[in-house]
């Protein structure tokens, strides 16, 4: 399928899971912001989960389709996905054909990135094995930066039986829940010692607010200060996705895709991998809590996230071998089959 | 999951997180997707799906483990540098700020091997320590907006080079034709953390040479056996 960017939106880039693997040569991950919902766009697609998408934000574009047809499946949060201008559904597999027109009418809910999965990803070439754009590096993606109007996009081969799943959506009891507004799960550490006491009591007791200064690097949080132990530099180590680092204004920093590899400044604790997709589903103004959990924790939530991502592979796979009818359509019928020396009589019935 | 050796900038240090790297990708553990050496730890990535709960028991015994066996030696990469004029605009700066000519200021430069203790800041760059002391220079206090791929710079005590044309405050003595990054080149980067560098000045002709070598994609960097682990 090739299709026309006419209007880019805010920022839509080419994501996948990431670039993974690079890290130790100073080279970011980037990849998806909010990674569960990234992976569950892609199993409603028919993709495998971590398949390249368009990532946007809060104002998503137009796009024409000029060729081919294919399914595609939004996912994250609620931007107006439209198909020829009427609202079409989130999470389910969409089937759009030459002439069509994929559009977003604007935010209505559950945050400011969106998903925008086709069966088959987006297909531009990997750049050390992943086909992410990570900006400021201007490396992989669609030319290594954000799309603008007048681009084209390919999609890559659909994957087998990718139209037998047109109309599939994701199961409620597979979907995230974040209808609550509670704290982000945090694994304290890795220094976590550099900071007192009563700095540690702050951290995790005060709502801090997601200031102008957050991006796909990073969000800067406003809010009472955490102090030091022993000053606010350390010899720097790793930055892991999901780490909360303190400089020494003692307002917390929340690194996320596109952070660098290392840094100087300690980090109080980690967020866990699902609510790293909470917390970049956030904007300016909004609020976050923390909350300290144990690692053995974080582990459970991770496998139970797993489990839910293979059930919806399951879901989506049994989907396109159950035979639909057309509406109103109700037939049954007998069948005599004979194996062997014996006959067997099989009666059916079908209905839509 | 980060295995802490010490907080501090030391060489000791860096080798054991060296040495719990390379036993690592010898000998790997199962769910470990990636391995991230630094000046004084290494971050362990894994995927939780795959791990159990006594992964950190699992490293601090593998850690504790290798105690004792010290590396010496080392590779050592060399890299051309063609240094002063519009290549290194702040030569004359970084001579008057340490009292010596320009060509002292090379020669010191250019007159040990300098330790790589991790990669990071930006792809492929290079944390490099041992730097002749009285080469330290402060930084700008008006950054660049550009500087081009292959900058070698002197920021206080570091010295360093640009991989990828980006903006800084370091103060410019050289460049080097050598690609220190390139995505579409397996491995990527030019350097790793736990190699040596030596940079070797080098004048007009064969700085045309090397790039042109570069360009074709024809230039084999020198790498040099070090008998101990020591600067000079």
């Amino acid at each position: 399928m090739r299709l026309e960017v006419r209007r880019p939106g805010l920022l839509s880039t080419v994501q996948d899971g990431g670039r993974w693997g690079y890290q130790g040569k100073g080279v970011p991950v980037a990849g998806a912001m909010d990674l569960p919902a990234f992976r569950r766009g892609n199993l409603v697609a028919g993709n495998e989960p971590e398949e390249a998408a368009l990532e946007i934000t809060v104002l998503g574009p137009t796009l024409g389709v000029l060729e081919g047809e294919g399914i595609v499946a939004a996912a994250g949060a609620d931007l107006g996905f439209a198909l020829n201008g009427a609202p079409a559904p989130l999470l389910t597999a969409v089937r759009v054909r030459s002439g069509d027109e994929i559009s977003f009418a604007g935010p209505r809910g559950g945050g400011c990135r969106g998903y925008l999965c086709f069966a088959g990803g987006v297909a531009v070439p990997p750049v050390m094995g992943s086909r992410s754009t990570f900006l400021r590096g201007a490396l992989g993606g669609f030319h290594g930066r954000a799309l603008r109007a007048g681009d084209v996009l390919e999609t890559g081969d659909l994957p087998p039986l990718a139209f037998a799943g047109e109309g599939f959506s994701c199961p409620p009891d597979l979907d995230l829940d974040r209808s609550a507004d509670r704290p982000l799960r945090v694994v304290p550490g890795p220094q976590d010692d550099a900071f007192t006491a009563e700095g540690r009591e702050i951290f995790f007791s005060s709502a801090y607010r997601v200031t102008d200064e957050a991006d796909r690097m990073g969000y800067r949080l406003e809010g009472p200060p955490v102090a030091h132990s022993r000053g606010a530099d350390i010899v720097s180590d790793a930055v892991p996705l999901g780490a909360i680092q303190i400089p020494g204004h003692g307002r917390p920093i929340c690194m996320l895709a596109d952070r660098q590899t290392t840094g100087g400044y300690p980090k109080i604790a980690v967020i866990c991998s699902d609510d790293v997709g909470v917390l970049a589903q956030r904007m300016a103004g909004d609020t976050v809590r923390f909350v300290a959990v144990t690692f053995a924790e974080a582990l459970r939530w991770a496998k139970e996230e797993g489990d839910a991502l293979e059930n919806l592979r399951r879901a989506r796979s049994t989907w396109r071998s159950r035979p639909r009818f057309p509406a109103g359509w109700d037939a049954s019928g007998r069948w005599t089959l004979t194996v062997g020396e014996r006959a067997y009589a099989v009666t059916w019935r079908a209905r839509s | 999951m980060v295995v802490e050796f010490g907080t501090a900038i030391d060489r000791a240090v860096n080798a054991r997180v060296q040495q719990l790297r390379r036993d690592l990708e010898a000998r790997p553990l199962g769910g470990i997707t990636e391995l991230v050496p630094t000046y004084r730890s290494l971050a362990v990535y894994f995927d939780p799906r795959r791990v159990g709960e006594g992964l950190p028991e699992l490293l601090a015994s593998r850690a504790a483990s290798l105690e004792g066996s010290a590396e010496t030696g080392g590779r050592c990469v060399v890299i051309p540098v063609g240094y002063g004029g519009e290549r290194g605009p702040d030569l004359p700066e970084v001579a008057r700020h340490a009292g010596l000519s320009e060509s002292e200021v090379v020669s010191r430069h250019t007159g040990r091997d300098y330790y790589c203790y991790m990669l990071g800041f930006t792809p492929g760059f290079a944390y490099l320590g041992g730097m002749d002391e009285t080469l330290a220079t402060p930084r700008l206090a008006n950054p660049r907006t550009k500087i081009p791929a292959g900058s070698v710079g002197i920021a206080g005590a570091q010295t360093g080079i640009y991989p990828i044309d980006s903006p800084g405050g370091w103060r410019l003595i050289g460049r080097t034709p050598l690609r220190l990054f390139d995505p579409d080149r397996t491995p990527p980067t030019l350097l790793d953390a736990g190699l040596w560098v030596r940079f070797v000045a080098v004048d007009e002709g064969e700085y045309a040479a090397v790039t042109d070598q570069v360009r074709r994609g024809a230039y084999v960097p020198e790498v040099r056996d070090r008998e101990g682990n020591h600067e000079a």
